[in-house]
């Protein structure tokens, strides 16, 4: 038997969050240090898992499994492709850099907040790999509790509002999904996601097919979210503490599009496709978040809501770029080609979104601890006062609109390729958001923000006579890894391309 | 011989409640021991099934005239019995001291209660249910008035015992229906002389399963018989409602199974419609009427209608001739009786514990706990999320289970009310979580919870077994198959 890697990786922060809940409470610089360093060793294993994948991307690595409740066929089954591993990868990262930011930012309840940010490590983590469907839905409700509780205790004024409306809409999906776990098992006898794909539930019988891929897609729906289930978003996110937005955006809304891109697509290709081609409710959906959740930011003044309601704009992206790939299946041939390039997009712009919004929100969260105001028109003309931190903004703010040279053009470009070839309409009309994408991160981020006078009087008026320090240097060790990120995939997107290029292609080829 | 083994753990609950009882008369009056003694006999009789379960060799078989069965669908209620006993015991330790002095008449009447409930699931007869029934109504009666000073106490007891009264009459004209069709009380020759009645007295099978679901309703306090829980869980003293909450139900199952699935299991058809319907009032009248209860105890009240409502959705998708596979609906009845056996009293000891200590019941007086106690409030987060079902503890297996037997059955219009009550359900328990976690503390109010071991062991206990039933749920699943064969084929 092989050394269980993808165990570690996944219980290694609950072993951490136990060595915290054991630390006395006083301790809060021992209990912040110890969870920042040993979460290195999580990170540390994703990197090399990385590599072992990047070897051959497109097969399952590292498999474990063992039987777990055998009266109902449940296993402990584990394994990562090309995908998981990216994702793997990124939900250390941004894990990590949460810990390492919180040593700084967190001042109260120290200890419960490390012990229930590790917990929900634990859930992200293990929905990535997690091969069963019992376990997967373990692991996808585990991360709700810590989540709801991070937000409900250190989050902003509204905060039991957002959080008990994240956990009942979460609730709500991950109900409609158990129901469908439990069909897909009453059909195919088994919960293996990887066997359930290959005996395809319900082929052969549309209106259950539709139903089950109905469930589980709300259910992802509602994570990713898409429009009409994404009203519980901006409130969680602006409600929620700074590391909290950050995982919220950067992980737990990639825990959908994960879903249906690992189980969906595969399970249910034939309603997929007939709901992205024949009756395309899912490309009008994707699209309505895109061109919505754009102009909703050109309207926002609360400078999280707006980056809370670009996470909209973006993740529709990627349910776009899914939604082309299943369409091409229902399209007629020729479309193989577009459809991966469109899986690959939407599978990228998980990553990318996830490195870039996450960092938009370490800087709002920098912004608003100095001013401890959000509203856009509170600033101006910070550019000359704190240039660092303008420089990490532009390059943070481009890389969210879509400049070539950097992470988030490779990901649109390749969603709006596929796109173009299969659904060519949705694609046209998407790519307004693109647009409206940048004007509202030149004119609102960019221009209200920094460019102009600093008119010192507003200033203080605004803030009570808040301090305007640039970035420390704890501020920068948490942004550097992501800006340089966005560069690196930005000129050498094949450092992740390559990965879910073999997942896509997989994929693709077993239809 | 065989009859007396099987029954010993029986026994040694009558023993140690007659001991207890007679004890308390002689001697002097202060006696702390008495407790320990009426746990030990708890526990000596939850050992004794344990081994009878898992290592005697018993013959399925009935005895006394057909009066008892001893299968091991009985003994794994004379365990869940046993169960209940003990941690209603440890419960009861601390707040008795509080409240009241009459304390070798309390215990004995807890273990009268649980060696009801292990009588009722052996039964296998009319008359002898319906003895049984009544000594577990009564102890309870007696048990919910005992506090005496407190008119709550002995509006609940008046309350209950007026519904309960009413509930047993209809019941029994049900039994008199039964044995005017087919001249039997035992259960298995009524279910062999339904098949051979004529055609001419065939309707009487009708209403008597509608009296006869009246008295197992109001038991397991389904909705609409509901009524006499929320007064009674609210008045009774605190471990007392833990016990209606938990065993009572679990008594009310007990019998609700044995007499459907060994009476009445060709007349399926006639009774799944009603009991699907009052599986869905339950869930739906708990649920909703739970989200604007302001005291725990009552807010507890209608959940555990609403949770009685999900365990029946169980004994709805049973169908007869099914065995060996898990979503079979009543290995989902008897697993979810567990976990709820293990979150329910663990959450009752929570209260018990926070009322001890402030006198109050009021769920916005839980806020801060978790910084006056980490491990109520920590241990109350646990038995909440099984309560709402999520993964990790107990309660997910339950539903998992039961859910599943919706689906296999193709139930799925009563699927759906399920999970969208599950959903609503998890307003009011988060409600809960909300008050520990969020609300910060007033000055004064910031003084440590400090518990007494006994309480501390319930709570320990009934947290080790939800999360074990969440995470190794296996050994459970497999307990409750084992314990099914006699009922079930």
């Amino acid at each position: 038997m092989n050394f269980p890697i993808l165990s570690l990786v996944t219980f290694f922060p609950l072993l951490i969050s136990l060595i915290v809940l054991v630390m006395p409470k006083s301790k809060r610089n021992w209990i912040r240090w110890t969870a920042t360093i040993l979460s290195l060793i999580p990170l540390g294993l994703a990197v090399y898992i990385y590599i072992i994948v990047r070897a051959d991307p497109g097969i399952m690595h590292f498999m474990e499994e063992y039987s777990w409740i055998p009266a109902i066929d449940v296993f402990y089954r584990m394994g990562v492709d090309g995908l998981s591993a990216v994702m793997l990868v990124l939900t250390a990262l941004l894990s990590t850099l949460c810990y390492y930011y919180s040593i700084y930012t967190i001042e109260e309840r120290v200890k419960e907040y490390y012990f229930l940010f590790l917990l929900l490590q634990v859930g992200m983590t293990g929905v990535f790999v997690s091969l069963d469907f019992i376990f997967f839905y373990v692991f996808w409700e585990i991360g709700l509790v810590p989540m709801y509780l991070l937000i409900g205790v250190w989050g902003g004024e509204r905060r039991i509002y957002a959080s008990i409306k994240f956990f009942l809409y979460t609730l709500a999906g991950s109900m409609a999904m158990l129901l469908a776990i439990i069909g897909v098992y009453l059909n195919t006898g088994t919960f293996d996601i990887l066997e359930a794909a290959v005996l395809q539930p319900f082929a052969g019988n549309f209106a259950l097919a539709a139903a089950a891929f109905w469930a589980f897609f709300i259910a992802f729906a509602i994570k990713v979210p898409i429009f009409p289930f994404h009203t519980w978003l901006p409130d969680a996110h602006t409600e929620a503490p700074t590391t909290g937005s950050v995982i919220l955006a950067g992980v737990l809304l990639k825990l959908g599009a994960y879903g249906l891109i690992r189980i969906v697509l595969p399970l249910f290709p034939e309603p997929f496709a007939f709901y992205s081609f024949d009756v395309p409710i899912i490309p009008i959906l994707a699209v309505i978040s895109i061109v919505y959740g754009a102009l909703v930011c050109m309207a926002q003044w609360d400078l999280k809501r707006l980056i809370a309601y670009s996470s909209v704009s973006h993740m529709g992206y990627v349910t776009l770029g899914i939604s082309a790939a299943a369409a091409s299946l229902a399209a007629g041939g020729g479309k193989e080609t577009s459809a991966i390039i469109g899986l690959n997009g939407a599978s990228l712009q998980l990553f990318t979104h996830g490195i870039i919004t996450g960092g938009l929100f370490f800087l709002v969260g920098m912004i608003y601890d100095r001013a401890h105001t959000r509203q856009i028109k509170d600033f101006g003309g910070l550019g000359a006062k704190v240039p660092y931190y303008y420089g990490i903004m532009l390059v943070t703010g481009f890389a969210s609109l879509g400049l070539p040279g950097l992470a988030g053009f490779w990901s649109e470009f390749f969603v709006f390729r596929g796109a173009f070839a299969i659904i060519p309409i949705f694609a046209i009309i998407g790519v307004l958001g693109i647009v409206f994408t940048a004007a509202y991160i030149l004119w609102k981020v960019v221009q209200f923000v920094f460019l102009g006078e600093f008119d010192q009087e507003k200033w203080d008026a605004a803030t009570h006579h808040a301090e305007l320090t640039d970035m420390t240097t704890f501020e920068k060790v948490t942004m550097w890894p992501l800006v340089i990120l966005m560069v690196l995939i930005g000129l050498y997107p094949s450092l992740i391309v390559r990965l879910l290029n073999a997942v896509s292609t997989t994929l693709m080829s077993n239809f | 011989m065989q009859i007396f083994i099987f029954l010993l753990p029986q026994l040694i609950l009558f023993l140690g409640a007659v001991l207890v009882f007679s004890l308390d008369l002689v001697g002097s009056k202060e006696k702390k021991w008495l407790p320990y003694l009426a746990l030990a006999g708890a526990l000596i009789s939850l050992a004794v099934s344990l081994y009878l379960f898992g290592w005697a060799e018993i013959e399925e078989e009935t005895v006394l005239g057909g009066m008892l069965a001893l299968d091991s669908f009985s003994l794994f209620f004379q365990i869940f019995a046993a169960v209940v006993a003990s941690l209603v015991i440890l419960l009861s330790m601390a707040y008795l001291d509080l409240k009241s002095p009459h304390q070798g008449e309390y215990y004995t009447f807890i273990l009268l209660a649980c060696f009801a409930i292990a009588l009722l699931a052996l039964s296998s007869d009319l008359v002898m249910i319906f003895i049984a029934f009544e000594l577990l109504s009564i102890s309870s009666y007696i048990l919910t008035g005992f506090l005496r000073e407190d008119p709550r106490s002995s509006e609940a007891a008046m309350k209950y015992f007026l519904y309960g009264s009413m509930a047993s009459g209809m019941m029994l004209y049900g039994m008199s229906l039964l044995y005017g069709a087919t001249s039997s009380t035992n259960l298995v020759k009524i279910a062999q002389g339904l098949s051979t009645v004529d055609q001419g007295l065939q309707w009487v099978v009708y209403p008597a399963i509608v009296l006869l679901v009246v008295g197992f309703g109001y038991k397991t306090a389904s909705a609409p018989f509901h009524q006499w829980s929320p007064d009674a869980y609210e008045g009774a003293p605190t471990p007392v409602t833990a016990f209606l909450a938990v065993g009572s139900i679990g008594a009310g199952f007990a019998i609700f199974l044995r007499v459907m699935l060994t009476a009445l299991p060709d007349f399926q058809i006639n009774w799944v419609g009603l009991l699907t319907g009052l599986s869905i009032v339950s869930m739906t009248l708990g649920n909703y009427v739970a989200l604007s209860q302001k005291n725990i105890k009552r807010m507890l009240a209608y959940s555990g209608i609403a949770h009685a409502g999900y365990i029946l959705i169980g004994l709805v998708s049973w169908e007869s001739g099914v065995f060996g596979t898990v979503f079979d609906g009543i290995s989902g009845v008897l697993v979810y009786l567990l976990v709820y056996l293990a979150a329910n009293l663990g959450a009752f000891a929570v209260v018990v514990a926070f009322e001890n200590k402030t006198g109050s019941n009021q769920i916005e007086d839980y806020a801060g706990l978790i910084q006056r106690s980490p491990l109520l409030a920590g241990t109350m987060v646990v038995f909440l999320l099984s309560l709402i079902g999520i993964p990790g503890t107990g309660g997910f297996i339950g539903k998992l289970l039961v859910f599943g037997a919706a689906l296999r059955v193709e139930y799925y219009f009563l699927a759906l009310v399920a999970i969208i009550n599950s959903v609503v359900a998890g307003f009011y328990y988060l409600n809960v979580i909300r008050h520990m976690f969020f609300q910060p503390l007033d000055e004064p109010q910031r003084e440590k919870i400090q518990l007494p071991a006994s309480l501390s062991t319930a709570v320990i206990i009934a947290c080790v077994f939800t999360l074990l039933m969440g995470i190794l749920a296996q050994p459970f699943i497999h307990f409750v198959q084992s314990s099914l064969g006699m009922v079930i084929s």
